[in-house]
């Protein structure tokens, strides 16, 4: 089990001190969760640990994993981390936003091979037509997942291709209609304002939509995913986060300040480059990725 | 802008010393832990910063600073004198083969900015050099990498060389410089895909390209945005290919920017180049020292030692 796992890594300290707490410290700062987080979680594992009156490192390492699962499900009592459709029947809209090269085309990609293995008639928009090649990009995922891809010419304006996208989304009756943006920084004023209008457009023609609104983060991303998250949430009211890249060394320990701050939850993580590598957030597995080596 | 909030909170830190007349070990390691924590909220790694504070504290508390005139000016200076030390002191041109071509490969992680930055070389080699530059379309994973590469290419004028995706990328290098030396190109720009340091396969690939290519120059693209995992990635190319210089993208950001610290400090490899935006012009050549003094703020830390 999880809790075994997590056992075996705290065998090596022979006692619950202070140098315990500050390797464990150490290892949450390393994870990316933050200075200030980290603090926050050893200071009330020392008080959990004092409550239980434990002195082994193995009796300890069940309270940290019920304290981190919960520090991290405490902020979401009230939000689900469930992917939001409209009801059978009617259009749904996904719109992808983040800072450049996050991975908002991958995932779009691979979210796409799975809404369509799953019987979902799914659409595409191209709505990066700034970057060289992007086009080019979704396209080749559309093929490879069987799902055709609305276009127009590079550098024409994003709004106009997802507002075609839109409107041959609802006169075709698709299910679901995933729209890909061009990467920007949070700081860019005029990128910022040019993502408000195509989430205004999306909503004007189909009121409920879009259903969701994921921020795209890199898990190798440090304490700057907090102020992209923020800034996001404030343009294009972000309702859920995809954290990429957990199969490299990064562990993205940031969402869980993420989480803490901004009460926005992680619905899906990417794992690799290939079709399959998306998967739905498991708090149980994250948190244990936040000790591995 | 990047670094800026690294600068406020080290400023902070340094000017509540200025204040004191006489200095104790207490102001010291109060100051230490501030600074401690400046360095890890900006994503520098926290075993570079638990060195750095290592050092500066033992200088700081050495007997001939507490007791100097000017205790809190000698800080501020240690400090600075530090972090240009970790910094690197002064920048490093792009290195150059002794005869034609001068080959530049550049690796790292995904989406770090690699193809990118390959286009704002070749513009910047074009304009300062009147360069030839010829680009090798070595990703043959990325959906429409060399799409990419090409549209780059048209956009700065620079030739691409590509043999789709069903060649290995090795082989497609080796064609690729074969055809340089038929057109007599002055520089070579590979564009690798990106890939993870951990993904065994995928780095034997890069260190074959190296075996066979010997690039005068292996940049290490790194998004300014990475958190603490800068150093694992540093380490990790560096050990496989002795990377020969850093490119840092992404500063037109609001990031802090640790990881340039980090990278620098663990590999000992001079940050050459950053990317300051998406445009094709946007790059610029690092100096180390400008950027110290602009973590510290020099302007205002100047005046900090003066009044001091
Ligand atoms: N290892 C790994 N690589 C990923 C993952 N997701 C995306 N990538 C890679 O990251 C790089 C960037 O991905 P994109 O999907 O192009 O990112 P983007 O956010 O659309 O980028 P821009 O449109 O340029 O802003 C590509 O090389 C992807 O293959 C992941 O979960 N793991
Ligand atoms: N704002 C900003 N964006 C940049 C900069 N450099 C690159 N980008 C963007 O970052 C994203 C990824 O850049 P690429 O050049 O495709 O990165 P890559 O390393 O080649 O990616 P892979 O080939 O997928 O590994 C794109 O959206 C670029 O436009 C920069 O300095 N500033
Ligand atoms: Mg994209
Ligand atoms: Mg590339």
């Amino acid at each position: 089990t999880f809790g075994q796992r997590l056992n075996a890594l705290f065998a090596n300290f022979r006692s619950v001190d202070e140098a315990f707490f500050d390797d464990v410290e150490e290892m949450l700062i390393e994870a990316d969760v933050g200075y200030e987080t980290a603090m926050k979680i050893a200071d009330e594992l020392r008080d959990e640990v004092k409550l239980r009156n434990v002195k082994k490192p193995e009796a300890v390492s069940q309270a940290i994993v019920e304290k981190l699962v919960d520090l991290y499900g405490q902020e979401g009592q009230a939000e689900d981390n469930q992917l939001h459709f409209a009801p059978q029947g009617e259009l749904t809209v996904f719109l992808f936003v983040g800072v450049n090269g996050a991975g908002k085309t991958t995932s779009i990609g691979k979210f796409a091979h799975q809404l369509e293995k799953a019987g979902k008639k799914v659409l595409l928009a191209a709505g990066d037509t700034f970057r060289a090649g992007a086009i080019e990009q979704l396209q080749e995922w559309g093929r490879r997942d069987n799902v055709p891809v609305v276009a127009s010419a590079a550098g024409s304006d994003p709004a106009s291709v997802v507002y075609d996208a839109v409107k041959r989304a609802k006169e075709e009756q698709f299910d679901i209609l995933l729209v890909d943006t061009a990467g920007r920084l949070q700081n860019n004023v005029n990128l910022m304002k040019e993502l408000e209008k195509v989430k205004r457009i999306i909503t004007r023609e189909v009121p409920a939509a879009p259903q969701e609104v994921l921020l795209v983060l890199d898990a190798t991303t440090g304490q700057n995913a907090l102020v992209q998250a923020k800034q996001f949430k404030q343009t294009t009211d972000v309702t859920g986060i995809v954290l990429t890249k957990l199969d490299g060394s990064a562990k993205g320990g940031i969402v869980l300040a993420v989480r803490t701050e901004l009460h926005l939850p992680v619905k899906m993580v990417g794992l690799g480059e290939q079709m399959n590598d998306l998967q739905l957030f498991d708090p149980n597995r994250f948190v244990y990725g936040l000790f591995k080596d | 802008m990047a670094f800026e909030g690294l600068t406020e909170r080290l400023q902070g830190a340094l000017s509540k010393l200025r204040r004191k007349g006489k200095i104790t070990e207490t102001d010291v390691n109060q100051a230490m832990r501030e600074i401690r924590l400046a360095l890890l909220e900006a994503d520098v790694n926290f075993k570079v910063v638990k060195d750095f504070i290592k050092v500066v504290k033992e200088r700081a508390i050495g007997a001939e600073v507490l007791d100097s005139l000017s205790p809190a000016q000698q800080i501020v200076k240690i400090v600075d004198e530090e972090l240009t030390k970790m910094m690197g002191e002064t920048a490093v041109p792009l290195n150059k083969s002794p005869h034609i071509p001068t080959i530049i490969m550049m690796v790292g992680l995904q989406g770090a900015g690699k193809t990118t930055t390959a286009g704002k070389l070749a513009k910047y080699l074009i304009q300062n050099e009147k360069a030839r530059p010829l680009m090798i379309a070595a990703d043959v994973y990325r959906p429409a990498a060399i799409e990419q590469l090409k549209t780059v290419g048209k956009q700065v004028d620079a030739q691409v060389f590509e043999m789709g995706t069903d060649v290995n990328p090795v082989e497609i290098v080796r064609q690729g410089l074969a055809q340089a030396a038929l057109q007599k190109n002055d520089y070579v720009l590979i564009d690798t895909a990106g890939r993870l340091q951990i993904d065994e396969a995928l780095m034997q690939e890069l260190a074959d390209i190296n075996e066979l290519a010997h690039p005068n120059e292996i940049l290490l693209t790194v998004d300014a945005m990475t958190g603490q995992a800068a150093v694992d990635v540093a380490e990790g190319f560096n050990s496989r290919l002795d990377v020969t210089g850093v490119v840092l993208t992404k500063l037109d950001g609001d990031t802090r920017g640790g990881a340039a610290l980090s990278i620098r400090a663990v590999t000992g490899k001079p940050i050459k180049f950053t990317g300051q935006g998406e445009k094709l012009d946007q790059l610029d050549i690092f100096y180390p020292d400008r950027m110290s003094s602009r973590i510290l703020g020099m302007g205002d830390m100047l005046s900090l030692i003066e009044k001091a």
